[in-house]
């Protein structure tokens, strides 16, 4: 029997001719790939602004960073901020998803409003969250109202808790789009399967914790990623409202490596940077293998 | 991904059905949600941006004794060179985001159609950017040896480097759900690789498209991290220039013209969010959750 195939290996070649790559790979290899590498050379020398010679400085800038405990409070610092932001931001988004979840008008117009953070600058949002957790600001102020006492909590000026409000203000923002995409997952669940559970007598929360969350594993998978990456990633939120601080237990790798740059020691900002890219590349293929398996199981 | 029961047809078909009962408490709740976790920050942002100098000193919930929200704004659109600020951002955000969407789609095309270990290396190497984060230290450098330091060029170089990987990832997934005999019609009229990549595939892509110019448009338009090193203090996007008035305006206490400025640089992206809301939603929700 003769089935033609469309298409054999020769004439697929000619058909997708490797050349359309090249200006892809080219502006990836020169814009991404070539400063990643150069992340590992200068990583080790004492390239500052002081001078204008770039000398082979071995692992001085790694053992100064670590012995001053630089290195390991930012490190320590990205990792916190980035399970609070995963943690609060999946919640909430979660919380919003299941509460406007049917679609009514109201549930419609209160979405888009919830999307309106997403859409602003995270810098914005920062400057607004200043202002709103002050110790004379708005937020003191309606506690202080229902209460009936005069509030003065500093949100921003607890070496503890103020990096848990920082993350707070950062799920704020993005919780909007982990929302959309719980919608989206709800709404791939067989409305049969939820009815045979109702007939069955199952209640809500039965229902929500053995049948609904187990099916929302893709979304989750997709809104835990997003947000550990883009919180370790993090910098307008924390330089908009603390700057790193108080006494740098906000200081997350990226607000170290501007504030340094900034200083002119770019040998020690590149080794942040390398940090940052070594850290990243270590936890999140791991991440995302044990959410994807996950999903496999169901 | 797995076997995933996808039906949505069936699923919204029921969703309309009026099967539920009709509850009084959710909309409520919805809407008191709403006021409470964005209304009281949005009321903050319009009232302090009404107010003058003396009354926002201490930023609050308290409506402005006398609104002066348009002299603020207007003060804010000359002191924070909003006109110079918006064609830098657009002078950056479109360049970027038409160069990943041609130069990703044309890499992802290839790499849909073609099997073999070559292209599953240069799969994995292009989109592994999703994931790593860009050495922005040593674009500084690199951009001083190539003489693209502080230029607009430069910036869309790092922005094109950081989010093909986005777009290539997208569209390579959406390619291989393109039937094969699409492109063979065109090739048995005669049609080469690139009248078919025109012709038949660029306009099938629409879609995923439309998800990743979102994303990305976001993601620029936004961006102040990698503007500050590589365009800082010589090209002026909204941005950046909130971060030159926000800077300068904690210094001096003038929280009316932070707010002002907020409100002013975030319009055109909420007006374009307004209009087109409907398409930008599902646009997200069906690239991410396939």
């Amino acid at each position: 029997m003769a089935t033609v195939t469309a298409g054999a290996p020769r004439s697929r070649h000619r058909d997708h001719p490797l050349w359309f790559l090249v200006p892809a790979l080219a502006v990836l290899v020169v814009f991404f790939f070539v400063p990643t590498l150069f992340n590992f050379v200068y990583a080790f020398t004492d390239w500052s602004s002081f001078k204008s010679a770039i000398n082979f400085a071995g692992t001085d800038n790694f053992v100064s960073l670590f012995s001053n405990g630089t290195l390991l409070n930012s490190l320590k610092v990205t990792l916190v901020y980035a399970v609070l932001v995963a943690l609060f931001q999946n919640l909430f988004g979660l919380g919003l998803a299941l509460l406007l979840e049917r679609d009514t008008a109201v549930n419609r117009a209160v979405r888009v409003a919830f999307f309106v953070p997403v859409v602003m600058s995270a810098l914005a949002v920062g400057y607004i969250f200043q202002a709103l957790l002050k110790p004379d600001g708005a937020l003191n102020g309606i506690i202080g109202w229902f209460t009936g006492t005069e509030v003065a909590i500093p949100w921003l000026g607890s070496t503890t808790w103020t990096i848990v409000v920082v993350a707070i203000v950062h799920a704020w923002k993005w919780m909007g789009l982990s929302m959309l995409i719980y919608l989206a997952g709800l709404k791939t669940i067989d409305e049969d399967v939820l009815e045979a559970a109702r007939l069955d007598g199952a209640s809500r929360w039965t229902m929500f914790r053995s049948i609904r969350f187990p099916l929302l594993a893709p979304a989750v998978t997709f809104n835990v990623a997003t947000a550990l990456l883009g919180s370790m990633n993090g910098f307008d939120i924390v330089q908009a409202t603390t700057e790193g601080g108080p006494g740098g237990t906000t200081e997350l790798l990226n607000i170290f490596i501007f504030r340094t740059f900034g200083q002119g020691l770019f040998a020690q900002a590149t080794t942040m940077s390398l940090v940052l890219f070594l850290t990243v590349a270590i936890l999140a293929f791991p991440v995302i293998r044990y959410l994807r398996k996950r999903e496999e199981v169901l | 991904m797995t076997t995933v029961p996808t039906r949505p047809a069936a699923a919204t078909a029921a969703h309309r059905a009026p099967r539920r009962r009709r509850r009084i408490g959710q909309p409520i709740a919805a809407v008191l949600t709403a006021a409470a976790v964005l209304g009281v920050p949005f009321w903050l942002v319009i009232a302090t941006a009404g107010k003058d100098q003396g009354e926002a000193l201490d930023p609050n919930l308290a409506p402005p004794a006398d609104w002066r929200l348009w002299e603020n704004i207007a003060q804010v659109y000359a002191d924070g060179r909003m006109l110079p600020a918006l064609f830098g951002s657009v002078l950056v955000m479109v360049p970027s985001v038409v160069g990943v969407l041609v130069l990703g789609s044309m890499a992802a095309w290839i790499l849909g159609r073609r099997g073999g270990r070559l292209s599953a290396a240069v799969y994995a190497l292009g989109i592994s950017g999703i994931v790593l984060p860009p050495a922005v230290v040593t674009i500084v450098l690199l951009l001083r040896q190539l003489g693209l330091a502080g230029t607009a060029l430069g910036m869309i170089g790092v922005y094109m480097g950081m989010y093909l990987s986005t777009v290539i990832f997208f569209v390579t997934g959406f390619v291989r759900t393109i039937p094969h005999e699409l492109e063979e019609a065109a090739r048995v009229d005669g049609a080469g690789p690139v009248r078919v990549f025109v012709r038949i595939i660029l306009p099938l892509l629409r879609p995923v498209l439309a998800t990743a110019t979102i994303l990305i448009c976001l993601y620029i338009w936004n961006d102040v991290f990698y503007a500050l090193f590589v365009i800082g203090g010589r090209i002026d996007t909204l941005p950046l220039n909130l971060y030159q008035v926000a800077s300068a305006g904690l210094y001096l206490q003038n929280w009316h013209l932070i707010f002002a400025y907020i409100i002013l640089m975030s319009l055109p992206l909420l007006i374009t969010f307004v209009v087109a809301q409907r398409r930008i939603i599902s646009g997200i929700t069906g690239g991410a959750v396939k």
